[in-house]
């Protein structure tokens, strides 16, 4: 381990310390927003980690997100919640696999348009199960976990998410992606087997959502399908990631403490134009900050530090 | 045979949709995600056009067109040639264009939403019955269709037969030879934009007349109008013709056998069978 990287964990364990005492302020209201910023780094730096170095813009996060609030709500009266996220995760990684082997072999555009949709048909057959053998539209999920451990829960689930795009970075896989994003020409001739390493990296995000959406189960209470795949979960983990910048590992956080905070105050003041802020924000990523918040900050730094440092 | 025909005539309105994303992905390059949204405008528009003035919704049709056209044509001008423009390579101007048309939905849906509200909006035009083979279909459905199928079957012809439809194939085929043979690109880039624009926003004008919509419907039309456009193979009008009336035909089958909630599912099983089977598109030729 590089002094660099011993400096680097140092200062992300400081973080981590300083964001899981969060709590002991004892405000709600800043808690919940912590719970909506932990929850979008948590899905942001997952998105980016496949679509960053591969530049497939996926919208499946609320499929994912969906599909495992529903095992947590299907299951909670006959399973230990432990089980279930368990069960989540492997239910996420089973549907990334199945969508991933379905279009990643094609080109980038037949992936968006699938994903695009993917979270409004499932919330159309899940529906329409529970309305003809559900006998009612929603489930309870009681739980007694509070606030504040859901803040740690996904807290903690940033972490892991942090080891494992580190690790992959590292890995042959990483290598592998970033070829890929380069030419996917070239990695093919060298011998990459493009659409495998494809596969393999999308089953992450597909993971780590579905865990999320399991872990959020219980502060909602009442699940309905509605509120379990909004296809607006997608847009807003899309647009964060990329605001920050999704090339970086730390990138897509930059992006999700300004964004949740805007959103938060163009809901309160006018709750209408939420829609207009998310058309603005993406028009304004592809023209003035493609490479996002990090982008422009690496930039900066580099002209303010002379070369060869 | 109920199916049968109502499933024909929904597809035909489809068909002009897919007409339109087809002009506007086929020839500009654009893969226009706000194509949805400008449906709705157009329905929007008709619905106004209405209820303020009792006038028709046909008629209606000839103040949307261009008013789409002229607005479609800004967007290219102002919005994507520079993206065009900056872009070194067909992927990067895709992801390009994907964040762009995206950010313009939205910012459609936005002002949709701002000056009509969240509503459902529906009027009653030529609610009358009218009978085909026995069976009586509403008339504003068959009107509808019959417009549809005029505007295609114009469109068509000028693309087929006119020295300006041969430059649009040709711009579709190969910019860059297009350009070489002293074919403007960048004109007839806008120009089928544009044009792309209108003819999905009278398509809207048209499904007014016998669908209820709301301000935030567009997603679900960009969504089928892809699925259309992809199962035809892209640029292909004859293709997306007969997917479009695959689909009217799937989408109407399942509403009434299974469950009305889930057309979109059936679009869906469609479009993972296309996938898996003929990623190239219905007639298309698997790219070498």
């Amino acid at each position: 381990m590089t002094g660099r990287e011993l400096r680097n964990i140092t200062l992300s364990a400081i973080v981590l310390a300083l964001a899981a005492l969060l709590p002991f302020l004892g405000n709600g209201y800043v808690l919940s927003i912590g719970i909506t910023i932990a929850m979008f780094t948590v899905l942001a730096t997952s998105w980016a980690l496949f679509s960053g170095p591969t530049h497939y813009i996926s919208l499946a996060t609320a499929a994912f997100y969906g599909l495992g609030t529903y095992v947590v709500a299907a299951g909670i009266d006959h399973l230990p919640y432990w089980l279930l996220l368990i069960l989540a995760l492997v239910a996420g990684a089973v549907a990334a696999a199945l969508i991933g082997l379905a279009t990643l072999r094609l080109s980038g555009v037949y992936f968006v348009i699938f994903t695009l949709g993917l979270a409004e048909m499932i919330r159309q057959i899940v529906s329409w199960a529970q309305n003809n053998w559900g006998g009612h539209r929603g489930l309870y999920v009681l739980t007694d976990i509070t606030e504040e451990i859901l803040y740690w829960e996904l807290l903690a689930a940033a972490t892991a998410v942090y080891l494992l795009g580190w690790w992959i970075g590292r890995s042959r896989l990483g290598f592998a992606l970033r070829i890929i994003g380069n030419d996917e020409v070239v990695a093919a001739h060298s011998g990459i087997d493009t659409a495998r390493a494809k596969v393999m990296l999308f089953i992450v995000p597909g993971m780590v959502a579905s865990l999320v959406g399991a872990l959020l189960a219980p502060r909602w209470t009442y699940i309905e399908p509605a509120i379990a795949f909004s296809a607006m979960l997608s847009f807003q983990v899309v647009i964060m990631a990329l605001l920050g910048g999704a090339s970086r590992l730390w990138g897509p956080l930059l992006g999700v403490i300004p964004f949740t905070l805007l959103w938060e105050a163009i809901s309160i003041y006018f709750p209408n134009q939420t829609m207009l802020l998310l058309g603005i924000v993406f028009l304004l990523i592809v023209f003035a900050i493609p490479r996002g918040i990090a982008g422009r900050a690496e930039d900066l730094l580099r002209a303010v530090r002379p070369r060869g440092n | 045979m109920d199916i049968l025909i109502t499933g024909l005539l929904l597809g035909g309105t489809y068909a002009l949709i897919a007409m339109g994303l087809n002009l506007q992905y086929g020839v500009a390059r654009i893969m226009n995600l706000a194509n949805g949204e400008m449906l709705v405008a157009g329905a929007f528009a008709a619905f106004w056009i209405f209820t303020a003035g009792q006038v028709s919704p046909l008629l209606s049709l000839v103040v949307v067109a261009p008013l789409a056209f002229a607005g479609n044509w800004l967007i290219y001008r102002f919005v994507m040639l520079p993206l065009v423009r900056r872009s070194r390579s067909q992927g990067q101007l895709e992801v390009d264009s994907i964040l762009a048309t995206f950010g313009l939905s939205f910012i459609l849906v936005g002002i949709m939403l701002a000056s009509f509200g969240g509503d459902y909006f529906t009027y009653s035009y030529l609610a009358v019955p009218f009978d085909i083979f026995g069976n009586t279909y509403a008339l504003n459905r068959v009107v509808a269709f019959a417009v549809a199928v005029a505007i295609g079957v114009l469109l068509c012809l000028w693309l087929g037969f006119s020295r300006s439809g041969l430059a649009v194939r040709a711009v579709a085929v190969d910019p860059r030879s297009a350009g070489l043979v002293g074919i403007d690109v960048v004109k007839v880039s806008a120009f089928a934009f544009a044009l792309g624009g209108a003819v999905t926003a009278v398509g809207g004008a048209l499904i007014s007349t016998f669908l209820t919509m709301d301000a935030s419907i567009g997603g679900l039309f960009t969504m089928k109008a892809l699925i259309i456009v992809i199962m035809g193979g892209v640029g292909d009008v004859r293709g997306a013709i007969i997917a479009a009336m695959v689909l009217g035909l799937a989408e109407t089958a399942i509403a009434s056998l299974i469950d009305p909630g889930l057309t979109l599912a059936a679009a869906y099983l469609l479009f993972i069978l296309v996938l898996l089977f003929r990623p190239q598109g219905l007639f298309g030729r698997r790219a070498s």
